[in-house]
């Protein structure tokens, strides 16, 4: 099947300020995101994940290489709208990206921005709120909601434009644990309940260990792309790059590297809690 | 806190005077305005006044905030009353050295004062029974045959729009910095008017960087969202003239028609 987003040895500098020389950001970077996909994106600060996702909707265009989105390059000026429509994009800080000063008001915002008639619009509206859980604020000011619950009034904007894929740009890195949860479940919801691909660019381990790959990024280049089980079990790659790795993982890589006997793809704690426990009744059985 | 403030001067309700469309109420209260200047004797302005009184009593709008509407424009009241009083020639009533009041002065004087009061009370109510968004919706609507000029109207609402999002926004950060400028010592609360103001500029500085941050990743997230101005835009709230639009249009008309009708049959 045809990806929804492929990217071609895309390269990317910004300018540099005076005198300084551009800063490469992205090194010739392919990916090809599948349709109906839950992809995450890791990467330190400044590996490049936030430029690479950029790249998706046509905010910023590769200087080499090609982004196509269902077909269309991100370069064709004249189909900027119809990219920005199948590939919608939520930001890290949910303050700055809601409009309206009421909540079921800025979820119509791109409907309105694409000229859909009223009534469709309200219909959209209210099954994005419901999605999200927050169908019960419709009539609320956004100051007057929590930091997940804007997030996810944010999330809703991006659904109401009817998208094939959402890109979130570390959508929780300013949410409390509470609203981390609450907007992570939206965004699983997403994938599971409308068919729409996720992806989620992150420096939460447990948050890619959701997905179902995941790409780390470092120096504007891929250096692991596989499931989060495969890419977790390079404890050491990761960690020489700056990332950490999921705590059940590290767990078992402490244990593996002082000579027990423990598998190398955990990832959550369940697996972990398992593992150990076989692990122990085997040493009982040899004592 | 800060963060209690209300935006404008909106006092929600659900009587019918919240519940008239807004472009209907702004198109009544400039009708109202025009008939204040059209009344020329005590009696035309009376009506002025009793349409004031009907309109606060349905609305439920308390009749402090008339007062507290009045306030800041007591000294032009005071103004244009003295004024009137000393410089309009007639019957003199009394004088001292230069100074000469006439009664015919003293009668403008209280007719001059009157029509301010109800300017402001009646404007005012347009105020209070509208909220922000709505008279922003309304103004946009009211003001869009001016496109045709290529004057800027749906640029402006937005504009509005914006605004009134971040107030609230900008005001808790203004919070945040006050207090953290205030946890390295600053003091803002003492001085002369200079050292206060002075005492202002390491608020107003990260104040400004950050609204232009926000602004720009604004910009960015409406771009996202398809934005590309007014053009080819629907909106999800339609505004519908209904039965009370028609009744309180009838009812200013009513009143204009009486002050006319005063104008014109009361010897002069």
């Amino acid at each position: 099947m045809e990806p929804i987003i492929r990217a071609d040895h895309v390269t990317f500098a910004y300018p540099g300020y005076d005198d300084q020389p551009p800063r490469p950001v992205l090194r010739g970077v392919s990916l090809e995101i599948q349709r109906g996909s839950m992809v995450a994106v890791l990467g330190h600060n400044g590996s490049g994940k936030s430029t690479l996702a950029k790249q998706f909707n046509a905010i910023l265009l590769p200087q080499e290489g090609d982004v196509l989105v269902e077909g269309m390059n991100t370069k064709e000026e004249d189909r900027i709208y119809d990219i920005r429509q199948t590939v919608g994009m939520v930001f890290q800080n949910p303050d700055n990206q809601i409009v309206a000063t009421i909540v079921e008001e800025d979820v119509a915002f791109a409907p309105e921005n694409l000229g859909v008639p009223p009534e469709e619009i309200r219909r959209r509206v209210d099954d994005a709120l419901k999605a999200v859980h927050m169908y019960d604020y419709r009539r609320h000011a956004p100051h007057q909601l929590s930091g997940g619950q804007k997030q996810r009034v944010a999330i809703a904007g991006i659904i109401a434009m009817r998208p094939d894929c959402i890109v979130l740009d570390e959508p929780t890195a300013m949410l409390d644990p509470h609203g981390r949860r609450q907007v992570m479940k939206a965004v699983k919801a997403l994938g599971e309940q409308f068919g729409i691909t996720v992806v989620l660019i992150t420096h939460y381990m447990d948050e890619a260990a959701q997905c179902d790959r995941v790409v780390v990024i470092d120096d504007g280049r891929i250096l692991l792309d596989g499931a989060p089980k495969e890419v977790f079990s390079h404890v050491q790659v990761l960690k020489d790059v700056g990332l950490d790795v999921p705590q059940a993982t590290q767990l078992a890589f402490e244990l593996r590297k002082a000579g027990y006997n423990i598998p190398q793809d955990i990832i959550s704690e369940d697996e972990c809690v398992a593992a150990i426990e076989k692990l122990l009744e085997e040493n009982h059985v040899h004592h | 806190m800060l963060k209690d403030i209300t935006i404008g001067q909106y006092f929600p309700g659900d009587s019918c005077v919240h519940r008239l469309d807004p472009r209907m109420k702004i198109v009544l209260t400039l009708a109202y305005v025009v008939m204040l200047f059209l009344a020329q004797d005590m009696w035309g302005l009376l009506v002025g006044v009793a349409f004031l009184i009907i309109a606060y009593g349905v609305s439920r709008i308390p009749a402090k905030m008339i007062l507290k509407s009045l306030k800041p424009v007591v000294p032009i009241i005071l103004f244009t009353a003295l004024l009137n009083m000393f410089f309009i020639e007639g019957d003199t009533l009394w004088s001292w050295w230069i100074f000469k009041i006439s009664r015919e002065g003293v009668q403008t004087a209280v007719l001059m004062a009157v029509r301010i009061i109800c300017l402001i009370a009646g404007t005012s109510l347009l105020t209070y029974t509208t909220s922000p968004i709505a008279l922003t919706d309304g103004i946009e609507r009211l003001m869009n045959p001016l496109k045709k000029l290529r004057f800027p109207v749906h640029e402006l609402a937005m504009m509005m729009t914006i605004a009134l999002r971040f107030i609230p926004t900008l005001i808790e950060e203004t919070d945040k910095i006050m207090s953290a400028q205030k946890a390295r010592g600053a003091d803002l609360d003492n001085g002369g008017l200079m050292q206060r103001a002075k005492a202002l500029i390491p608020i107003l500085i990260p104040l400004f960087v950050s609204a232009f941050r926000r602004a720009d990743e604004l910009a960015l997230a409406m771009e996202c969202r398809c934005y590309r101005g007014g053009d080819g835009r629907t909106r999800l709230k339609q505004l519908r003239m209904h039965m009370v639009d028609f009744w309180g249009a009838a009812f200013v008309a009513l009143c204009v028609a009486g002050v006319v009708a005063i104008n014109l049959l009361v010897p002069r």
